[in-house]
């Protein structure tokens, strides 16, 4: 019994010394560090215009659907791109809900961007992502897209697949993961382009 | 399948190769009382001090018996601890959105779920948990169950390594060495470059940013009551909102984060987990956290090669664990490349493979790869929604809890299930030739092989008791996302997951309710403590033996015919135990997809 009172003084003692080291010490030497070292990232990585006005972070996605911008991905986070509540869809494989989730993206992908009714879609363009708030789209969801966005804006197709070029985040190193178009960055641009 | 993802797999089994010896070897120094490492001038008065206010004295050892009593008082303090952080959340500093208190059930459910490294969420982080929450109540377990699955384990390798002995070891201070010397060091550089890749790390509140086009959506209108104002024919009223404002998540997310991963924690800061952008900005954190997850599990299969003086031994456990993740990580990786059937006849690109649930970053391989990494080990992080993966895709990270998450598995817990294996896989061997088996040197008993089925059994018995259960009831149906066979995956993955401690889930099922709450909770104790009791009886068992000569027909524990046979034993358990459900669910699943049936 003696015994027993003296292990649970130790775990309690040991409770409260982890939650000093572990949860008190550790955690605010990372943000020492994070803010001196990193401030940008630790921060959120926000995008903050000449006049002060955040625009968003560069790894949030936005919600596009004017047709002089880019579109993001189908988002089931909230209402779309909410980012206090970020999520998919869920939907498995035999869905019903997405099937026809699918279906009605595919149809306006294609009547936005004037393709043909039987054309392919990048499966990204019309699938939610696993966040709701996938900062990117694929390559050639950008490319299909750009006829539409050069029209609606009076550009050469040229410049808008350079800004596109200028927005991808590359595989890292080369090789690690796959390569996207920001899309909210890529809008920046284009909007600083326009407006100039 | 493209090349790409070819070279990172490579690149991914070389690494963690490269990494096991030198990790072994810290473990050894760390889970030695007296052992020296390099960062003994700073933390060895941190040690002592600690030791000095639990009032332990560092030189005695535990039984089995005071082994098991003193991590099971340790996680009763440390779980009650947590739940009053969590009841109190309102009351307490550090909530700059004002997030109310937990309720019980949920409070609850998540003590339990931290403390027995589960990390099964059913709540969303960032819309519920203040920064103190997250910072101290759940952090603290990230650390605290990942330090006591590691001295179970290094306890099991004890009492196999030594004989004639009753004692394994002192639980506290190996509790203590592990939390100061391997997991804090490691998780300050690892939050560091996390950090540097896009994570955040801050106490501000939550940023509001200017959405560059405003949104319009339409909402129910609702009257001053909260109540949905209705139509004359019974339908809500809709009215058209604008939304103006991103609400930008913020927090000390980085120090969590670390920890979670090295320590096959697995619970998200956010409700996307590793999926989140922050929580995972770029390919290469996402490398980095793959390789986390498996880091001390590997390592610790050379710290049991280096312990019972057979390092073939460990070496043969690694090759085992590396077999069945790449077998895993393929079929996984096959299945979400080849996509959906369905939809690619509405028009999706076959070449896309399944981008439902799966960022653009990752990719196909990268989501299929973590997904079975995750559920390998006890992490239960995602990158990916693993409910809308392909039914074979979603079936590999199912499975792989089932098995018991021994493939390098949970820190510690990877190794003493795998050693469960081992010892009915020598049993087997030994009936086969009909010899009394040994281990290493020792006699398998009667007693020793009951501890082994025990915990066997309780791993199937809970997952397929409460499954069964929540099937039948509508409290268990109500939850649901998707029906059909897909819903009964929902289902069963739910309590595979709790009972394996893993914490990833189909997550559509809405699991936030009373039932699901105590069902959940009470299946990740079972799936830890009563776990953990027979493995650590087992300990003490063979602790006691005495070592007998090895002898022209011992059975060797190493080579390829060692791993065959290991491999044999842990697919047939899993498949006996498990394949009759899995038929049920994601099996005819995937023969309906291709079919086109929908639900």
């Amino acid at each position: 019994m003696k015994k027993l009172f003296s292990e649970l003084r130790s775990a309690i003692m040991l409770t409260l010394a982890l939650a000093v080291v572990c949860c008190g010490i550790y955690p605010l030497a990372v943000y020492g560090v994070a803010q001196i070292a990193f401030r940008s990232q630790a921060n959120g990585s926000l995008i903050v215009g000449q006049d002060g006005t955040i625009h968003g972070s560069r790894l949030l996605g936005q919600s596009f659907t004017a047709e002089e911008y880019f579109h993001s991905r189908p988002s089931a986070a909230g209402n779309g791109y909410d980012a206090t509540s970020s999520g998919g869809s869920n939907l498995g494989p035999t869905s019903q809900k997405l099937n026809d989730a699918i279906k009605q993206n595919i149809a306006d992908y294609r009547t936005q961007n004037q393709l043909a009714t039987n054309a392919l879609v990048p499966a990204d363009a019309v699938t939610a992502s696993a966040s709701g708030l996938d900062p990117h789209i694929s390559l050639r969801n950008a490319e299909l897209q750009t006829p539409r966005v050069a029209k609606a804006r009076s550009l050469g197709e040229d410049r808008v697949r350079e800004l596109i070029r200028a927005n991808i985040d590359g595989a890292d190193l080369g090789f690690f993961g796959e390569p996207g178009v920001n899309v909210l960055q890529l809008n920046l641009a284009l909007d600083a382009l326009t407006s100039k | 399948m493209n090349s790409s993802g070819w070279i990172q797999l490579a690149l991914f089994v070389g690494a963690l190769a490269l990494i096991t010896k030198p990790m072994g070897l810290y473990l050894m120094q760390v889970l030695d009382a007296n052992g020296k490492t390099w960062l003994d001038p700073v933390l060895k008065p941190l040690e002592r001090l600690t030791y000095k206010i639990m009032g332990v004295r560092a030189g005695e050892e535990h039984d089995w018996r005071g082994y098991t009593w003193a991590m099971l008082l340790f996680s009763l303090a440390s779980c009650v601890f947590t739940y009053a952080i969590l009841r109190l959340q309102n009351f307490l500093p550090l909530n700059p959105q004002g997030f109310g208190a937990l309720s019980p059930d949920l409070a609850f459910n998540t003590a339990v779920s931290f403390t027995t490294n589960t990390n099964w969420q059913s709540y969303a982080g960032e819309s519920t948990m203040s920064y103190l929450s997250q910072m101290v109540a759940l952090t603290i377990h990230n650390f605290a169950s990942a330090a006591i699955g590691i001295a179970i384990a290094a306890a099991l390798v004890r009492g196999i390594a030594r004989h004639s002995t009753r004692l394994l070891g002192n639980f506290w201070v190996d509790t203590v060495r592990v939390t100061y010397y391997l997991l804090v060091p490691i998780c300050l550089v690892f939050a560091i470059v996390l950090v540097s890749q896009g994570m955040i790390q801050n106490f501000l509140p939550y940023t509001k940013a200017k959405l560059l086009e405003p949104m319009k959506i339409s909402v129910a209108k609702v009257d001053d009551k909260g109540q949905p104002v209705l139509d004359q024919a019974g339908k809500p009223v809709m009215e058209e909102q604008t939304i103006e404002d991103q609400t930008i998540v913020q927090g000390p997310m980085a120090s969590q984060v670390a920890i979670k991963m090295l320590g096959t924690n697995g619970g998200g800061y956010t409700n996307a987990n590793a999926a989140h952008p922050f929580e995972n900005p770029t390919p290469l954190s996402n490398f980095l956290q793959m390789l986390s997850i498996f880091s001390i599990g590997s390592g610790l299969t050379w710290y049991l090669g280096r312990m019972t003086k057979n390092q073939a031994h460990g070496w043969a456990i690694w090759a085992t664990m590396t077999i069945l993740f790449l077998t895993g990580a393929v079929v996984a990786w096959h299945y979400e490349a080849a996509g959906n059937p369905i939809h690619q006849q509405l028009g999706v690109s076959f070449a896309d493979g399944n981008m439902e649930g799966k960022e653009v970053r990752f990719g196909i391989f990268n989501s299929a790869v973590f997904a079975t990494i995750t559920t390998d080990a006890s992490c239960g992080a995602v990158n990916a929604m693993h409910d809308s993966f392909t039914a074979l895709g979603g079936l590999v990270p199912l499975f792989n809890i089932q098995l018991g998450e021994i493939i390098f598995g949970g820190v510690g817990a990877g190794l003493y299930g795998m050693l469960v294996f081992v010892v009915l896989a020598v049993f087997i061997a030994g009936l086969m030739v009909g010899r009394t088996p040994e281990y290493l040197g020792k006699k398998i008993g009667a007693f020793d092989v009951k501890m082994a089925m025990l915990t066997l059994l309780i791993l199937a018995m809970t997952i397929l008791g409460f499954s069964a259960w929540a099937v039948v009831s509508p409290w268990g149906l109500a939850g649901l996302n998707n029906s059909g066979p897909h819903g009964l995956s929902e289902i069963l993955y739910a309590f595979s997951s709790a009972t394996g401690n893993n914490g990833s889930a189909f997550a559509g099922l809405t699991a936030n309710t009373p039932w699901y709450n105590t069902a959940l909770g009470i299946a990740m104790l079972f799936g830890r403590f009563l776990m953990i009791v027979p493995i650590m009886a087992l300990a003490g068992s063979l602790a006691q033996k005495k070592l007998v000569p090895a002898s022209a027909g011992t059975f060797p524990v190493h080579g390829g015919t060692f791993v065959i046979l290991l491999i044999g034993t842990i697919l047939l358990v899993g498949a006996l135990n498990f394949l009759p459900v899995l038929a049920l669910g994601p099996i005819v699943e995937h023969f309906l997809t291709a079919q086109g049936k929908l639900f």
